[in-house]
């Protein structure tokens, strides 16, 4: 989702110290016989430092623990030849020893320039200024050989994709020694047994041979594993993991999180763990600091920042997202408007324009964090004290009943669908993406499908709209007056649209294509951009114009331009900031309301499937394992893998305790899948002897319901009991 | 492909003002040159047709170049022959566009079956000796600007070719080409408004190396003596020149010295402009 980041095109290809010249220091490194510009201020700080370092024993229990990282004033400016972005203005927090410490915020809230900063790794046109200390020595004014000491050896960093973080022409093992040869000094042997353990404690199964593998022997997760190992190499005090998950899938997330957890409680280091996922963070953090425009809206323990928030934004985040425990009846409460951008230095608070509390004084004062009436909570909301009596701020779209249009009647089914892709050359092997698949989409209403990367949701949504032949099987969609009824909206609102095209032309392409009778062109477009909610002069901007979520909006309004009674969603919403997600969900709920325009809504993200869809269907490895209705498959899940998928589902609440151990293991591949039951594999109930060798069918358990699964009793649905021996 | 992995390599290297500079120094070049062949008849002192003095006359207030062996105004011969050396490279460089941006578009729109079969024959074309092959096309086809002009344009369009192939190839996964298509647009229309507007630029950077490469052939056809006999070009003056020996004798410094550079002015001018095109273009792929 960071795709869109501002931060992300200005960060710097190239690891290179930034030397910031701003701070002079002496040779001297050890912190206390430092000067600076700032004498009397760093010396206090000093100071307090050194206090809290010997109230260790537990006498000081506001400041939590001995603080490891105090990053103070911290300011981050990128000077673009156009304009100068404040992608940092002022930060300032602590992590504590053994601590870990979540930095929460959409794209371009500077929560990855922060980090890049406390590894030292901008380089021009950023410039940092402000204190980065860790154990007390200031990071900012070291020379590059010194920070070069630091980063790997006292700092570990992972980043967001497994995939292109390894270098693919050296062994995983080669990649981890490096680290321990060049910090630690070890040879060639000893970095090896060395990292044959570390791949051991991060998980990888028989580490001693897949040493010597290389990075696209690795699954996903596997290769996030071995990152974690190399960023662990070298026992740093403090890991910095930005946006770990993000790249994997939720049942695989979930095996992260738990490892980092124990990784972490192993080797009290501290964690500061970037995320925009507040779900992910409910369950890793001990602390929480939310970002916004550069800013720290809010900082505190989790249960203080989820339990009693004291800053409008991060409420507003709550409860945009959709929720997998909480009720559907309602839309999704949205913060209007997109994430900002600063572009000069904040004389006012950054987030007033999308506050729903703004008041006069939020547009002259910039409001610092301090403390709040809840213990070691800080937040910086003028108004915070007024938040508790304020009520619900962010209240929900009355919750009417939704009336479902249409008459009920079938308009897409596919029967026995199957797409299989030609494997690598000179192999006969298969993908076999998609592989016998029975759906049927009915009028006014919304099929979810949902599954992990891989299990051929995509494919099958292509298919549907005939972008993709199916190798057997066959679509069927009904038709209305030789019109083509089925519309599709992609994942990425940046690459769906022709940038050289003004908007006018790209809502009007499909009335083009398929000879639409329009009688004022014009008048069709400012009447569709007004269903999406954009104003009329839009259509003669181009795309690069408008900002995710609205380019998302005229993606929708082009859809709708064809007049179609089906409209297949592939990820609309997963390339989208958080706040404008519940944007764009609660518009396609709203299209949908009593016109009979039916939805097959594609997605990873089971909550915002559930928020959205009638029917669910559940894909695994090109098959759909199970198909409900949204309430009974979300309420009571019966094949072990939607059981899986559903509690893998990070939950925005710290309080929430986990019903079952994670998934283990990843999905094997498409072109190569188990024999018997695909599932068998990370089934934690497969019976050997049956579900290994017997491939179960989609078979009817109660009205409206199908599972895939041997281990269901057809007559009373539920899970029958294991026979035979347990799996290990 | 060569040339770009060149300019590849010196992207990095060049600042980008420094790119930009020789563009301009290019166009320069460029635009001379096409005033001068537009303006000839005012230009030249003489009709180079014409015997207008004693043959090998050197260097004079009259006759500034000289005169060749029938006595024409070798700097008329000059002046007159930037028409046919401009005219052949550009009219040779968009038939070359014309074949390689509809091979190119069809290749890397179709990349299985007949994607390949077109890529295996622009790979023949790349690879067959090049100025041989000319030669004996030129013969072939007997002397005339039309037949140099056909000759030099379906041997140089393989290159544009792959380049804007490779381009379609990554558009055409592009998600609003998969959009259009999930539209109900036929491939037609997704070449017309998806594919072809978006290959415009990257042809153009294309084009003007093409028409430097094409004045050299031209250049080459020419002094070889396969250029239209009763057109001037720098060629053909260079041909004559070496038929009578001039490269032997101190004339060279009049005859042969002044069309060479012209030559090489043009084929660099455009080359130039080439340069800092694909510098400013530099297509994502």
């Amino acid at each position: 989702m960071d795709t869109v980041g501002l931060h992300r095109p200005m960060s710097p290809g190239l690891p290179s110290p930034h030397h910031n010249d701003q701070m002079l220091a002496d040779e001297t490194t050890d912190g206390l016989t430092r000067r600076s510009k700032r004498g009397t201020n760093s010396a206090d700080r000093q100071l307090g430092t050194v206090t809290t370092s010997s109230a260790l024993d537990r006498s000081a229990p506001a400041t939590g623990p001995r603080p490891v990282l105090e990053v103070t004033d911290l300011y981050v400016k990128f000077g673009l030849p156009d304009r100068q972005v404040h992608a940092v203005t002022g930060a300032t927090f602590q992590v504590g020893a053994g601590e870990i410490f979540a930095l929460v915020g959409e794209s371009g809230s500077g929560k990855s320039v922060t980090a890049l900063s406390i590894m030292g790794l901008l380089q021009p046109p950023a410039r940092v200024e402000g204190s980065i200390r860790l154990d007390g020595r200031e990071l900012t004014t070291l020379k590059p050989r010194q920070l070069r000491s630091v980063r790997g050896r006292e700092i570990g960093m992972v980043f967001q994709d497994p995939m292109s973080s390894l270098n693919p022409v050296h062994t995983v093992g080669k990649q981890i020694g490096e680290s321990l040869r060049l910090h630690l000094d070890m040879n060639r042997s000893r970095a090896r047994s060395r990292s044959i353990d570390l791949l051991g404690q991060v998980g990888i199964p028989d580490p001693r041979n897949r040493v010597d593998d290389y990075p696209h022997e690795f699954s996903g997760g596997m290769r996030q594993r071995a990152m974690i190992a190399i960023a662990l190499a070298c026992d740093p005090k403090v890991l910095i993991a930005d946006e770990p998950t993000t790249a994997l899938d939720v049942t695989v997330q979930r095996q992260i999180v738990e490892l980092v957890l124990d990784l972490q409680r192993d080797r009290d280091m501290s964690v500061i763990w970037i995320t925009h996922d507040l779900g992910v963070v409910a369950e890793i953090a001990d602390r929480v600091a939310v970002m916004y425009g550069g800013r720290i809206m809010e900082e505190g323990p989790a249960g203080e920042i989820y339990g009693h928030t004291r800053h409008p934004y991060t409420s507003g985040l709550l409860r945009s997202i959709p929720r997998i425990e909480r009720s559907t009846g309602s839309q999704l409460a949205e913060i209007p408007g997109t994430p900002v951008t600063i572009t000069t230095s904040p004389t006012s608070c950054v987030f007033h324009a999308r506050c729903p509390m703004e008041a006069d004084d939020c547009q002259t004062s910039l409001p610092e964090l301090v403390p709040t009436d809840r213990p070691d909570h800080r937040s910086a909301c003028l108004h915070h004290a007024e938040l508790e009596e304020a009520g619900e701020l962010w209240s929900d779209v009355a919750a009417g009943t939704r009336r479902v249009g249409g008459d009920d009647r079938v308009i897409v089914r596919g029967s026995g669908l199957s797409v299989h892709f030609p494997g690598r050359r000179r192999s006969h092997s298969v993908v076999r993406a998609v592989d016998g698949v029975d759906l049927e989409v009915r009028a006014g209403r919304t099929l979810g499908v949902v599954g992990e990367s891989g299990c051929g949701k995509t494919t099958l949504g292509r298919t549907l709209v005939g972008l993709i032949k199916p190798t057997t099987g066959s679509v069927e969609i009904a038709e209305s007056g030789g019109r083509r009824v089925i519309q599709m909206v992609f994942q990425d609102p940046f690459s769906s649209m022709n940038p050289g095209m003004r908007i006018r032309d790209v809502i009007a392409e499909p009335i083009r294509i398929l000879s639409l009778e329009v009688s004022d062109l014009d008048a069709r477009v400012a009447e569709l951009l007004e269903m999406v909610g954009l104003p009329a002069d839009a259509a003669g901007r181009h795309p690069h114009e408008f900002s995710g979520g609205q380019r998302q909006r005229i993606a929708i309004a082009r859809a709708l331009a064809a007049e179609p009674e089906v409209i297949v969603c592939d990820e609309p919403v997963s390339a989208l900031d958080v706040s404008v997600q519940a944007q764009i969900i609660n518009l396609l709920r709203d299209l949908q309301d009593g016109s009979g325009l039916a939805f097959v809504f594609i997605a990873h993200d089971l909550a915002v499937v559930r928020h959205i869809s009638d029917e669910v269907a559940v894909m695994y490895l090109g098959l759909i394992v199970e198909r409900a209705t949204r309430d009974d498959l979300y309420s009571s899940p019966l094949h072990p893998y939607t059981k899986a998928l559903l509690d893998s589902v990070p939950v925005p609440d710290p309080d929430h305790v986990r019903s079952s151990e994670p998934l283990h293991g990843d999905l094997p591949s498409p072109s190569a899948p188990p024999a018997g039951c695909r599932f068998h594999t990370r089934c934690p109930i497969a019976v050997p002897g049956m579900c290994d060798t017997d491939v179960p069918r989609l078979r009817p358990v109660a009205a409206h319901r199908w599972v895939a699964c041997h281990l269901v009793d057809p007559d009373s649905p539920h899970i029958r009991q294991p026979q035979g021996g347990e799996r290990q | 492909m060569t040339s770009r992995s060149l300019t590849g390599t010196l992207r990095g290297v060049i600042p980008r003002s420094l790119a930009d500079r020789l563009g301009w120094l290019g166009a320069g070049i460029v635009a001379f040159l096409l005033g001068t062949a537009v303006f000839a008849p005012v230009l030249a002192p003489f009709d180079p047709a014409e015997r207008v003095a004693r043959p090998f006359l050197a260097p004079s207030a009259d006759h500034l170049l000289g005169t060749n062996d029938v006595g024409q105004d070798l700097l008329s011969e000059l002046i007159y022959g930037t028409r046919v050396s401009l005219t052949v490279g550009i009219v040779a460089a968009v038939v070359a566009m014309v074949i390689g941006t509809t091979v190119g578009l069809i290749a890397g729109y179709y990349p299985k079956r007949l994607g390949s079969v077109l890529m295996r024959f622009v790979d023949v074309v790349l690879i067959l000796p090049f100025l041989p092959l000319l030669i004996v096309l030129a013969a072939y086809l007997g002397r005339s600007l039309t037949n140099t002009i056909v000759v030099i344009g379906v041997l140089i369009w393989a290159a544009p070719a792959r380049i804007i192939r490779s381009q379609v190839l990554s558009l055409r996964s592009r998600e609003y080409v998969l959009a259009s298509r999930s539209m109900g647009a036929k491939d037609r229309w997704v070449i017309m408004r998806h594919i072809l507007p978006r290959t415009a630029l990257l042809a153009t950077g294309s084009f003007v190396r093409a028409v430097s490469g094409a004045i050299l052939l031209e250049a080459a056809l020419s002094f070889l003596g396969l250029g239209d006999p009763i057109q001037k070009s720098w060629g053909s003056t260079l041909f004559w020149a070496q038929s009578r020996g001039a490269f032997l004798t101190p004339a060279w410094k009049w005859w042969v010295l002044p069309p060479g550079l012209a030559i090489m002015a043009a084929s660099l001018g455009f080359a130039l402009i080439a340069f800092a095109v694909e510098e400013r273009i530099n297509p994502k792929l």
